[in-house]
């Protein structure tokens, strides 16, 4: 019986050829593993991320109850107090030198719509100077105030500013 | 164009050691690699804020470059994986192996990709430096573009003291958890396969990981600069990272939309329109003894042995499950009641494939024989899957197409030389090719008596001509039948 074609590798060239695959193969995985670098950013671009997630007020006044209608409810659900479980949207507006990047209203979460409202947005602006004016609203009930800030950033390439709201300050921060 | 590479790395590795023939086996050596090099990193690894790219990064620092080694040796396995898992699909895919018996193979294939892809994206965010903190946060706006929770994922990675210690445990948790998930998809992806091949041959094992702790000496892996300013540029890993670039250039819509496709894709390949499923094996109880040689070679585990109802005849019973059975013939091939020399006027076998039944192989052989006009009449067993022997015909040769070489019994070449032929051709695939994948395995250790059915010694070997000639390898199959006709002609030269 004979056998053609050897299954094991013959002579140097098949070395060779097998030394040089291997290597290709080493060379794509080294180099393709950390090159080219990515720059995530422009060189000369900033970016502004707007993250907030709120819980807005109640949509409307809590409301004491009479006399009269809590002795009609179960002893066990007779709060003096009723409040509306569902919460006000949020309304963002952000103006970035006098032209409006984002005005937007989004609706709280949840089946009773008592969760938060979250916004996220990125922002991609040249490095530099910028004005920003932020207004945050979280309150449908009249006379309600709408948090505001305004001010002057300098932004260096490739740094992030982010926008958000703390609840506890009840104030706009920029960090 | 994939056959060419194919038969180009054949010229270098020896088909039986081909990297392109065993992407699977490859990528099982790079995950027992990871969990190897993944158990020692994890008892240094240190799940804290503070912590954690200090542990990394104090790798660096280990004696006789061990440190460096181990964590170049996880990061360009998991790289290797990567490739090796990408071409892995496109072969499969080029034999069209999503198709019948074998969709269980490519479905449960499927989960293992994206596993494949998490655990290793999430490796990054481990190291927490800037490569890491990047990642991390593009994975979270990316995933944020679903809505699922009620807070954007991403708010977690924003500020710098936002990130917690309860962060880092849900990262080891997406990492190792996922392996684990990983390791479970592989296991269900290779039943119904029997002896699948989880480690490659020893020499591209050797070849592999010799040439991954080159790589991690030479082009070590550093951590960049601490998690910090958020955008400065970052040495990216291409093979893991690509889809955060890709989704920064266009829009989270579009890359959801590529990968969501692709998943797609993969998941409904197997179910467009394919041709008809052949014919499944079938077993003849009256002459099957039980001795389990089909149950022993069948390489998609579809026979099982079960009590046999006469058991005047075998104790056992070979059955096959039509479910499971790709009909590849390899089983009739292996049965011992599959001999030509029976002297039944129709031959049935313990098992045989319907579309090509051993009986009409003896009839087809026994007239081809005796209405050849040659001299010296050669016979020639082809596989249907393998080199056409359209290049070898000539008035002396006979070609008698099997659906896979392994469903030759041995005791047909000798048939065929008593019946009258005077030399006899077994073409198989090249080692590894074998569409079915143990088919040119078995046949080559059957015909060298190391596998039963067994070719008997006493058969005169050099009026037989083995030759591995897959799909293309005509011209090797055509030179293969020129040698054994010139070595026919020399042997019926009278010695005096
Ligand atoms: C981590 C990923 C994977 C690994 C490590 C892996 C490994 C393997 C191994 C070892 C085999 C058996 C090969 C043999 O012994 O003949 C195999 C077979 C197979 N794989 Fe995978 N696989 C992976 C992913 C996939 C994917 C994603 C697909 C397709 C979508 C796929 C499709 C197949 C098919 C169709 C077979 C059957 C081949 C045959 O019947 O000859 N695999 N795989
Ligand atoms: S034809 Fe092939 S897959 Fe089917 S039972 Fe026989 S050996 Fe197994
Ligand atoms: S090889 Fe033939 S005799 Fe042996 S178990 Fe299988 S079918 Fe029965």
């Amino acid at each position: 019986m004979s056998d053609t074609r050897p299954s094991t590798p013959h002579g140097l060239f098949s070395w060779l050829g097998q030394l040089v695959l291997y290597g290709l193969f080493a060379l794509a995985i080294g180099v393709f593993s950390q090159w080219p670098p990515y720059h995530p950013l422009g060189a000369e671009q900033a970016l502004i991320k707007l993250s907030v997630s709120h819980v807005g007020k109640p949509i409307g006044e809590c409301r004491k109850l009479s006399q009269a209608e809590l002795d009609k409810l179960p002893p066990n659900m007779r709060f003096p107090e009723q409040c509306p479980r569902e919460r006000a949207p949020l309304t963002m507006r952000v103006e970035l030198d006098g032209k409006s990047v984002l005005d937007r209203v989004v609706p709280p979460t949840g089946l009773s719509k008592d969760g938060a409202s979250s916004i996220y947005e990125r922002l991609a602006v040249p490095a530099g100077n910028h004005h920003l004016e932020v207004s945050l609203n979280d309150d449908v009930r009249p006379g309600a105030q709408t948090y505001t800030r305004s001010a002057d950033v300098t932004l260096a390439p490739g740094q992030v500013l982010v926008v958000d709201f703390d609840a506890n300050q009840g104030a706009i921060v920029l960090q | 164009m994939w056959r060419a590479l194919e038969r180009g790395f054949d010229a270098a590795f020896g088909a039986a050691c081909n990297p392109l023939r065993h992407l699977g086996a490859i990528g099982f050596l790079a995950i027992w690699l990871l969990l190897a090099s993944g158990v020692l990193l994890y008892a240094v690894y240190d799940t804290s804020v503070a912590g954690a790219w200090r542990s990394v990064t104090a790798l660096e620092t280990w004696p006789l470059a061990s440190g460096r080694l181990l964590r170049g040796v996880h990061r360009y396995a998991t790289d290797v994986l990567v490739v090796v898992i990408a071409l892995h699909i496109v072969r499969e895919w080029l034999h069209r192996h999503e198709r019948g018996v074998r969709r269980f193979h490519w479905l449960t294939g499927v989960p293992t990709v994206a596993f494949a892809a998490i655990s290793a994206v999430g490796g990054f965010w481990l190291a927490w430096d800037r490569l890491g903190q990047y990642s991390a946060l593009a994975s979270a706006e990316w995933l944020d573009a679903v809505p699922l929770l009620g807070a954007p994922f991403a708010r977690n990675f924003l500020a710098l003291d936002a990130v917690s210690d309860r962060l880092f445990s849900l990262f080891i948790f997406i990492h190792i958890g996922v392996s684990l998930l990983l390791l479970f998809g592989l296991w269900f992806h290779l039943q119904r396969l029997s002896r699948a091949a989880v480690m490659p041959p020893r020499s591209l094992a050797l070849g592999v990981s010799l040439l991954l702790l080159v790589l991690a000496l030479v082009a070590p892996v550093l951590s960049q600069p601490p998690a910090a300013a958020l955008t400065e540029p970052v040495a990216l890993d291409w093979f893991v990272l690509w889809l955060h670039p890709l989704t920064d250039a266009s829009t989270r819509g579009v890359t959801w939309a590529l990968v969501a496709g692709a998943m797609a894709l993969l998941v409904l390949a197997p179910f467009l329109p394919q041709p008809a499923r052949p014919a499944v094996a079938v077993v003849d109880p009256a002459n099957c003894s039980g001795c389990e040689r089909c149950f022993d070679d069948c390489p998609y585990a579809a026979i099982t042995m079960v009590p046999h109802p006469q058991p005047r005849v075998g104790r056992l019973l070979a059955q096959v499950d039509p479910d499971l059975c790709v009909a590849c013939g390899i089983c009739a091939g292996a049965c011992p009641s599959s001999t030509p020399f029976r002297g039944v006027e129709t031959l049935v076998s313990g098992i045989d494939m319907p579309q090509l039944t051993v009986d009409a192989l003896r009839r087809r052989l026994r007239q081809d024989v005796a209405t050849s006009t040659a001299r010296e009449p050669l016979v020639i067993f082809t596989c249907d899957h393998g080199a056409s022997a359209s290049a070898a015909l000539s008035e002396d040769t006979s070609v008698l197409g099997l659906i896979c070489a392994g469903q030759l019994p041995p005791s047909f070449i000798e048939y065929a030389l008593r019946d009258g032929a005077a030399g006899v051709v077994v073409a198989t695939c090249r080692d590894g090719g074998c569409e079915f994948r143990l088919g040119e395995r078995w046949t080559a250790e059957r015909l060298a008596g190391r596998r039963e059915p067994r070719l008997r010694a006493r058969m005169p070997r050099e009026r037989l001509e083995r030759v591995q000639a897959g799909p293309g390898d005509e011209a090797a199959l055509a030179a293969a039948v020129a040698r054994l006709r010139e070595r026919v002609r020399t042997l019926s030269i009278p010695s005096n």
